[in-house]
Formats: structure tokens, C-alpha cells, sequence
């Protein structure tokens, strides 16, 4: 009889190293927020005590806008009687170029949310399975397995998986300082390109997230010149992902690479590259309409062969390319998605501003990147996870500790705003004061109203029912909590 | 260009095949009874078109789920932010029902072990993924879809070997033939990860008899690899024989809960049998809990949009459409196949018995001037350019043996079919004149013997073959 031990071992034999590896990066700690937060969710009358899901950056300020369009525009759908009789074209519909309606429709939207400045071309313009799915796409076309990208931190955690999972390809961090707001200097990305070099890791190409998740912040134009230049120089591919466009506030201006690459000289466009998605910007996030647009035509070609393996679907794309072509909903739309944004993150540091809790200043992004370094026992990644965990089981917020998005100094958290409405917003805003103020009463008074405050440490251990032999983590595939998504009321439903 | 990768400079996305250029030449001339008549028209795209009028009148029927819509109020809010890669539960549910139907409901899905996937290429992708290591590869019997050059090969670096089939027996999978591959693998320094089948078979058109089923079982078994069953064609067949699955198999060996099914995976998608290509909606089911997880966390790279899953979820839940059309589709398709057939007969061309699939397997061997590749790829290269049809050259499928071609049926109305066949008899009749003339008599009466050998083997070997158990 064969042991259970063996027949496991068998069994990881019998799958590839990427299937019985944790390359998916699943197992990271990351996810015992969202585990919290799935085993008692937040809702104001069944589970006022409940965790408020703070980790996920998803923009649902506009949602009301969106219904409203699609209930008043039923030929938008293949399926209602004003739209069925395009159903079997649609539904047939497989050509990995995409609807050249949908193409177009994209691309005026992406104009329209680099303010016109740019004009993007619909041929250009290749779909993928969402942003996860451009990233591997990109991976997969620029580098072999054993090549790297630069990636300056901190960085979205997904994309140890979506660059590196399947592709064998590595990322090398390009470390940023609070000290200077987190700058990508080329200081910063000539030192990482050389411990790549030392490495024996030939770097292929540099990726940023303009605007940055998970700082919110954007990257001004001398910035993104010095990027394409650095880039230029050695050889090597600057890919944007630009998912976060429109999501900067108020009247805030967002600077594509589209726009620099115009403005530089003898500027080698085979090596820019574009990652975007409606999931952020437009909050359709379960649509999957991801998009890969690459200036090198041989990659344009090739990743349009790729998308075969993640392609919108015909329905979805029929819906978009109608939704998009609507200009004046579209202006709308992105107009009040700005100043709702602006409006929520407005609440949210006026609220921390009065509770004395720092964050940086940031123009964008569904989420602030709040400065929690006082707060931390010690200096040390352990000190930030302790503090996290009080905040995640005690406060019952799950935020996102920096570490999970590999920064380079413990104590700084990232927390979402735009995918709850005003009264979780009040009522975590409560929580948080709550939280500070029995940390107050546990500390000698203190003189401070600075807002990157330089209180005492404080200890917060003593008074709070705090349990640190909780240290478990999710050991193997079998027990991964759900893809970081709350339940939908869709699947509560069923249940 | 060394700033790319070698998946981009090489040409392994194998997207030059002859396959994929008939597909071209379509695009350039593509007919259209009204504004291009003499178009080349399209035989090449195995798609289900028949049976769009069965979805339109259920939508008509069903403004909630047409209108994404809950007890008349809409979701759209909540579909939009529906992103979990488990997918939508009532969706799993309702295709793990469908796939209960069509295998006669003799066999049980569970919808926890179904993985979502962006079509059956994505599926077939994911699966390669999870199961082999680059340079590891998978035993296929030819011919084979061309598309799985590219869907297992390509980003994953596996290996193909194929399993030669040969029209002497229909192009069953022998035991001698599945040896063969593996042998041949070994020699190769090719480590075999499993067997991958498509049942029904594109581009044959048939089902694997109980008998190749239980020899696959078994030499996975005894090998200890995988077996793959693509049956995206299963709501296709329009025979009196039964669909026999590979679950029916495992079912009746008493192998359901065994190590062995955790090795069997299958492949489905709705592309074919519902005529939904666009939609991207494809699955894994696999016993093997370890699989299930890794594809489900690799479908983040390509989610089913959750419109389309809400809308499907629907659609399939209502057993009163699914049984209407599952019979209704077996029907139009034999009919309109029927049609190929005699068509094709009328210009003295038999094709493979087949009771499934969007196409028939088409035997041109006789037309060849010479028995080989160069001399298929001529014919092929007549057929697309003066008869204008564009059709699939065997060799694409890469089937060992030159003069078969796949013609598909089910993706134009019937007046573009008799259009059709009305161009290639005229074609058949004119090169058979031609023949006549050029060729000496004693060659005459060689060509016309080696078209009736052929014939009367082909039927020999088909009453040869083992009645299969039911």
C-alpha cells in the first residue's frame, strides 16, 4: 500500500514544477487579510463588527452611472430584442483582431483619459485576458525564461505572478526611498541593472505602473523622459502600465509615456509599450478587457497571436465598443468618476490627517499609501506584520501591508477607498480613531499634531486582546483562499 | 531581432501552415451571394451555424437574462466587479449539467472540479502548463487540429509526437501504433507526459470506439502519464451510435474514484456545440485536486467575461432548451452532412464514415497526380484558387498519408453548400476529362483501379472492424 506521503510525492512528480510550485504567489501572507475578511465580512446591518475589506483596489464610486447606460441602451446587448439581430455575428465572432468598433472605441478612450494630448491608433490595439493577462503576454514576447525586468518598488504583488509564473522570467527590484517620495531615479535603476548584471540575469526591459499602485502617486514628465532615456540607452523595453490613467483627482493631470515618447528625439519606439484595462478606470473589472498596445510592430503581431488565449469575449466586446462610442457618456462618466475619487480621498486623509496618521501625497489611484512607521515596535518587516495583524483581527480593516508589495522600509500600509460607499468609509474612519485613541491612553500624553508625526513608539501590546502565536501561513494550493475578490452577492446568493 | 524572445522570431505559433493561409486567401475573396458571387467560399472553418434561431427565440423568451437582469432588476453593477477566478457558481453548475446531457446523463460532473478557461485553446494551453515541462511531450494520433501546434506547443515548449493513424483501418488508434509513438518518443530523448485525444475527432469526424478508449486507459495506466480527452465536439454527434466519453469509460472499468482518473482530464467548450466561438468559454474537469487548483489560479490569464457567463448560466439552466436544441442541433447537422456526402459522391469522391464533428474527412486520394505531399498541396492549391473552396489539405492535420482533405458543413446556409458542391463536381469532371485525354489507356484503367481498390478496401476494413460494445 502506498503511503499517502508517496502517493503525494507521486502526484507532484506527475504535474510540471509550475503547477505543484507556488510561483502563483498565493501562499504569501498577503491573503490571510482576505481570509479574515471572507470568514466575517463587513456589512452594516448583518455584520456591523465585520472585517471592512480595504485591500481591494477596485473603483465602484461610479457604478450607478454605468447601470443607468446599460438599462438605457438595450442595443448594446446581443441579446435584447433591440440588439439579437446581431447576436450570431457577434456570437460567431473569433478573429483575434478584435471588432474593429471595439478597437476604435479603446482607443478614443484612452485618448480621452491622457486628455487628448496623445492619439493612440486602433490597429495598434491587442486584447488580452485583462491586465493579468497583457502583462504575460508582454513577458512572454520580450523575454525568454532566465531574463528579468526591472520593476521599481514598491510594486503590485500579482505581478510575481503574471510576469514570472508561466514565463520563467524574473524581476529585479529597482528600490525607491520614502525619503524622496519613492522616486524612480536613475540612480535607483542603474544600481538595479547592475546587481542584475552580477547576477548573470540579463535584463530585458523596465516596468512601471503610471500611476503607481500601490503609491497612488504619478510620474511627472521629466521623469518619464529620463525613463524612456534610460531605457533607449541600454537597449531595453519600457513597458507602462498605464491601468490607473483616469483615476487621478479632480483636476489632477495624468502624463502618458504616449505623450513623452512624441517629444524625444531619435526616440526608439520598437522598445515602448503600453499594458491597460477597463478594470480600474471603468470598474468592469469581471468584463476582463485587457490591452496590449506596442509601438513594435513585430510585437503587435505576435502578442495578437497570443491573445488567442485570452481573447474579450465577442459579447463583451460588442457591449464596450457600443458604451464607448458613446462620447458624451463617456465625458460624463470620466468626469464624475474624477471628482467622486477626489471626494473620497478627500474624506479619507482629512479623516487620518485628524487622527495625526501620515500618508503620501498622492494624485491618483483607488487607495493611499499610509505612512504607519511610528506605529512599529522596531524598523522590521516582523514589527509590520505584528501591527498588521492587530489591524486586520483588532481594528478589522484588512489594508495591505508594504511588504507585501516588496517596499524597502516596514510600516508603510496601502488602504483602498473606492470600493466601498460613504458609510463603510465613515465607519472604518471610526474604527481608526477608536484604534489611535486607545493607543493614546496607553502612552503618556503626548504634544504632537504633525502629520508625519514623530510620536513615541508606542506599546501597543499590553491592554488589546491581542493573540501573536497566530503566525500560520497557507501551506499548499489545497487550503488558498479564494482569488482576492470579496463574495459577491452573485455567488451569496447561491448559498 | 535579439530584444525579443524566440517565441516572437521563431515561427512556432505555426500560424504559416497552409491551414491558416487558405484562411487568408479567404479573407482577400470571400463570397457572398449578392456582392461576391464568385467568391471563394469558406470550408475550412469548423463552425456550427445551424442552430442560431433556437438561441434567439430562448433570449426573446427570457428578457431577464437577455437584459441582465435578476427578478427584473439589474446586476449589470455586480456582474461588472464579478472577477473571481471560480467563476460564476450557478454557470459551473449549469455546465457541469450540460455536459451530464450530452454523455445521456450516464456519468456525473461535479462542478468544483471544472476550471474556466478563454475557449478550449486556453484550456488546452493551461492543461500543458500543469502537466509537462518544457521539452516533456504528449503523444497525439494524426491528423490532428493544426491549432494544437500552437495551443500546446508554443509558450509552453512541450513536445508533440504523433500516433500514426492510417486509412487502412479507418485511422483507429492501435496499441501497436501508441507503442510506436511511445518508443519513438524515447529515442527522441522525449520524456511522455500523456496522451492527448480530440472525441469526437477534428478533423476525422469520428468517435473513439469503447475499444480505443479502454487501449488508451489502460497505456496510460501502465505508462502512469495523462490522458487528455478534447470533447469539444460532443454535442456534435448526430449518429445512431452513441457518444462514448471517457468517462463512460472510466465508469464502466470501475475507475471513477481511482489513481488512473486522476490522470484523465477533459476538454470542453461551448464554441462548437453551441456555435459560440465568440463567447470564449471553455473548461477543464479533472479529478486530480492539485490541477484543478494550479489551472484555476492560471485562468486569471484568461477569465470568461462575466456577462457572458451570467448569460450562459441561464441559458443552460433551463433543461427544457437544452434537451430542444441538443436534438434539434444532432438533426439539422446530419442533414446538412448528408448533404455533403452526396454531394461529394455525385463528383465521385467518398469520404470517412463519420456521425459527428462540423466536417467530413474527405478521401481525394485519387485526384493526386502523384502519391505525395507536394502533389496534395497542388490539388489543394487548385481547389482553393480555380474551385474556389477554401478546405483544409490533410497534410496541415499532419496525417501521414497524402490525399485527404477536411471539408466543413455546418458553417453556411445550404444554398452556398449546393453552390459549393456544384463548383467541385464541375472541377472533378473537367480534370476527369483532362485525365482521359492525356493519360494512355493502360494508365486509365491503373488510375481508375487504384479509385476502386481504394473504395473496396476502405469498405472492407470498415465491416472488419470490431463491432463495439454498447
Amino acid at each position: 500500500m502506498v503511503s499517502f506521503a508517496t502517493e503525494k510525492k507521486q502526484d507532484l512528480n506527475l504535474l510540471s514544477r509550475i503547477a505543484s510550485g507556488d510561483g502563483h504567489g498565493e501562499n504569501s501572507s498577503y491573503f490571510d487579510g482576505w481570509k479574515a475578511y471572507e470568514e466575517n465580512p463587513f456589512h452594516p446591518i448583518d455584520r456591523p463588527d465585520g472585517v471592512i475589506q480595504m485591500g481591494l483596489a477596485e473603483n465602484q464610486l461610479c457604478g450607478d452611472l454605468m447601470r443607468k447606460w446599460v438599462l438605457k441602451h438595450p442595443e448594446a446587448s446581443i441579446c435584447t430584442s433591440e440588439g439579437v439581430n446581431r447576436f450570431s455575428d457577434i456570437a460567431i465572432f473569433q478573429d483575434y483582431h478584435g471588432l474593429p468598433e471595439f478597437r476604435q472605441a479603446v482607443a478614443k478612450f484612452m485618448e480621452k483619459t491622457r486628455n487628448n494630448k496623445v492619439k493612440f491608433d486602433p490597429d495598434r490595439i491587442v486584447m488580452s485576458g485583462g491586465a493579468t493577462g497583457a502583462h504575460e503576454t508582454v513577458a512572454f514576447c520580450l523575454a525568454n525564461p532566465g531574463d528579468g525586468f526591472l520593476v521599481p518598488t514598491p510594486y503590485y504583488p500579482g505581478f510575481n505572478r503574471d510576469l514570472r509564473w508561466r514565463t520563467g522570467v524574473n524581476l529585479v527590484p529597482v528600490t525607491c526611498h520614502s525619503s524622496d517620495g519613492f522616486k524612480i531615479t536613475v540612480e535607483a535603476l542603474e544600481a538595479a541593472y547592475e546587481n542584475a548584471r552580477k547576477s548573470n540575469i540579463p535584463v530585458k526591459g523596465l516596468l512601471v505602473t503610471n500611476p503607481s499602485n500601490p503609491l497612488g502617486t504619478t510620474l511627472d514628465r521629466e521623469c518619464l523622459k529620463s525613463l524612456v532615456n534610460f531605457t533607449n540607452d541600454k537597449g531595453i523595453h519600457l513597458i507602462a502600465d498605464e491601468i490607473y490613467a483616469a483615476t487621478t483627482f479632480g483636476q489632477s493631470e495624468f502624463i502618458s509615456v504616449a505623450e513623452v515618447v512624441e517629444e524625444i528625439e531619435d526616440c526608439n519606439r520598437d522598445l515602448i509599450h503600453i499594458v491597460y484595462s477597463l478594470s480600474k478606470d471603468m470598474g468592469l473589472p469581471g468584463l476582463r478587457v485587457g490591452i496590449v498596445y506596442s509601438y513594435n510592430d513585430r510585437v503587435v503581431q505576435i502578442a495578437r497571436k497570443m491573445s488567442s488565449f485570452g481573447l474579450v469575449s465577442s459579447q463583451t466586446q460588442h457591449l464596450i465598443s457600443k458604451m464607448l462610442s458613446d462620447e458624451d457618456f463617456v465625458d460624463e462618466f470620466i468626469r464624475e468618476s474624477k471628482l467622486r475619487l477626489a471626494a473620497r480621498h478627500a474624506e479619507i486623509t482629512t479623516g487620518l490627517d485628524g487622527l495625526g496618521i501620515g500618508w503620501l501625497k498622492a494624485k491618483a489611484g483607488l487607495f493611499l499609501w499610509m505612512d504607519l512607521r511610528n506605529l512599529l515596535k522596531t524598523a522590521t518587516f516582523d514589527s509590520e506584520t505584528e501591527l498588521w495583524r492587530v489591524i486586520v483581527h483588532q481594528v478589522k480593516l484588512n489594508v495591505s501591508p508594504g511588504g507585501s508589495f516588496h517596499c524597502h522600509e516596514p510600516g508603510w500600509f496601502r488602504v483602498c477607498f473606492a470600493n466601498m460607499d460613504h458609510k463603510t468609509m465613515e465607519t472604518a474612519l471610526e474604527r481608526i480613531r477608536v484604534f489611535t485613541s486607545q493607543l493614546e491612553e496607553e502612552t503618556k500624553p503626548m504634544v504632537s499634531t504633525t502629520m508625519m508625526a514623530k510620536k513615541k513608539k508606542k506599546c501597543w501590546q499590553s491592554n488589546l486582546r491581542l493573540s501573536f502565536s497566530d503566525t500560520r501561513r497557507f501551506d499548499d494550493g489545497f487550503f488558498s483562499p479564494h482569488s482576492p475578490v470579496p463574495p459577491s452577492p452573485l455567488v451569496r446568493a447561491q448559498t | 531581432m535579439k530584444q525579443l524572445s524566440t517565441k516572437v522570431t521563431s515561427n512556432a505559433h505555426g500560424q504559416d501552415s497552409s491551414y491558416f493561409l487558405g484562411w487568408e486567401e479567404y479573407e482577400k475573396n470571400p463570397y457572398n451571394e449578392i456582392k461576391n458571387p464568385n467568391g471563394i467560399i469558406q470550408m475550412g472553418l469548423a463552425e456550427n451555424q445551424l442552430c442560431f434561431d433556437l438561441i434567439e427565440t430562448w433570449l426573446a423568451k427570457n428578457p431577464d437574462a437577455a437584459g441582465l437582469k435578476k427578478d427584473g432588476q439589474s446586476i449589470f453593477k455586480e456582474l461588472a466587479l464579478f472577477q473571481d477566478y471560480h467563476g460564476l457558481p450557478e454557470f459551473k453548475k449549469a455546465l457541469a449539467e450540460f455536459m451530464e446531457e450530452i454523455r445521456g446523463n450516464r456519468v456525473t460532473f461535479d462542478p468544483s472540479k471544472i476550471v474556466l478557461a478563454a475557449g478550449s485553446t486556453s484550456a488546452n494551453e493551461t492543461l500543458m502548463f500543469c502537466l509537462a515541462e518544457p521539452g516533456d511531450a504528449f503523444l497525439l494520433p494524426t491528423p490532428y487540429y493544426p491549432g494544437f501546434d500552437r495551443d500546446l506547443k508554443w509558450r509552453t515548449g512541450a513536445e508533440i509526437v504523433p500516433i500514426h493513424c492510417s486509412s487502412s483501418n479507418g485511422f483507429q488508434i492501435t496499441e501497436s501504433a501508441l507503442q510506436q509513438a511511445y518508443q519513438q518518443a524515447q529515442k527522441l530523448d522525449l520524456k511522455v507526459k500523456g496522451v492527448l485525444v480530440t472525441n469526437p475527432s477534428n478533423p476525422l469526424g469520428t468517435m473513439l470506439t469503447r475499444r480505443e478508449i479502454n487501449l488508451l486507459v489502460d497505456f496510460i495506466s501502465s505508462k502512469n502519464i495523462h490522458l487528455i480527452s478534447d470533447e469539444i465536439y460532443s454535442g456534435t454527434v448526430f449518429g445512431f451510435e452513441q457518444f462514448v466519453s471517457v468517462m463512460d469509460v472510466l465508469k464502466d472499468k470501475n475507475l471513477e474514484n481511482s489513481e488512473v482518473s486522476k490522470r484523465v482530464h477533459v476538454v470542453y467548450s461551448l464554441s462548437k456545440d453551441l456555435g459560440l466561438p465568440g463567447f470564449r468559454v471553455g473548461a477543464i474537469y479533472s479529478n486530480d485536486e492539485m490541477v484543478v487548483s494550479a489551472a484555476t489560479k492560471m485562468s486569471s490569464f484568461g477569465l470568461v467575461s462575466s456577462q457572458t457567463q451570467y448569460l450562459l448560466s441561464a441559458l443552460l439552466s433551463d433543461k427544457k432548451f437544452t434537451s430542444t436544441y441538443l436534438n434539434e442541433n444532432q438533426k439539422r447537422l446530419k442533414i446538412r452532412q448528408k448533404q455533403l456526402v452526396s454531394g461529394l459522391e455525385a463528383a465521385g469522391v467518398t469520404c470517412l464514415k463519420s456521425n459527428a464533428g462540423l466536417f467530413c474527412w474527405v478521401d481525394m486520394r485519387h485526384l493526386l497526380d502523384t502519391n505525395t505531399f507536394e502533389a496534395e498541396l497542388q490539388l489543394w492549391k487548385k481547389i482553393v484558387y480555380e474551385v474556389k473552396l477554401n478546405i483544409s489539405p490533410g497534410s496541415s492535420c499532419h496525417c501521414t498519408e497524402p490525399g485527404w482533405f477536411r471539408v466543413c458543413f455546418a458553417n453556411m446556409s445550404e444554398d452556398t453548400l449546393h453552390l459549393a458542391m456544384k463548383r467541385f463536381k464541375q472541377y472533378v469532371e473537367s480534370t476527369d476529362s483532362k485525365r482521359m485525354i492525356s493519360k494512355s489507356s493502360h494508365e486509365r484503367i491503373k488510375s481508375l483501379r487504384k479509385r476502386t481498390v481504394s473504395n473496396w478496401v476502405f469498405r472492407v476494413s470498415w465491416t472488419d472492424r470490431v463491432p463495439d460494445e454498447r
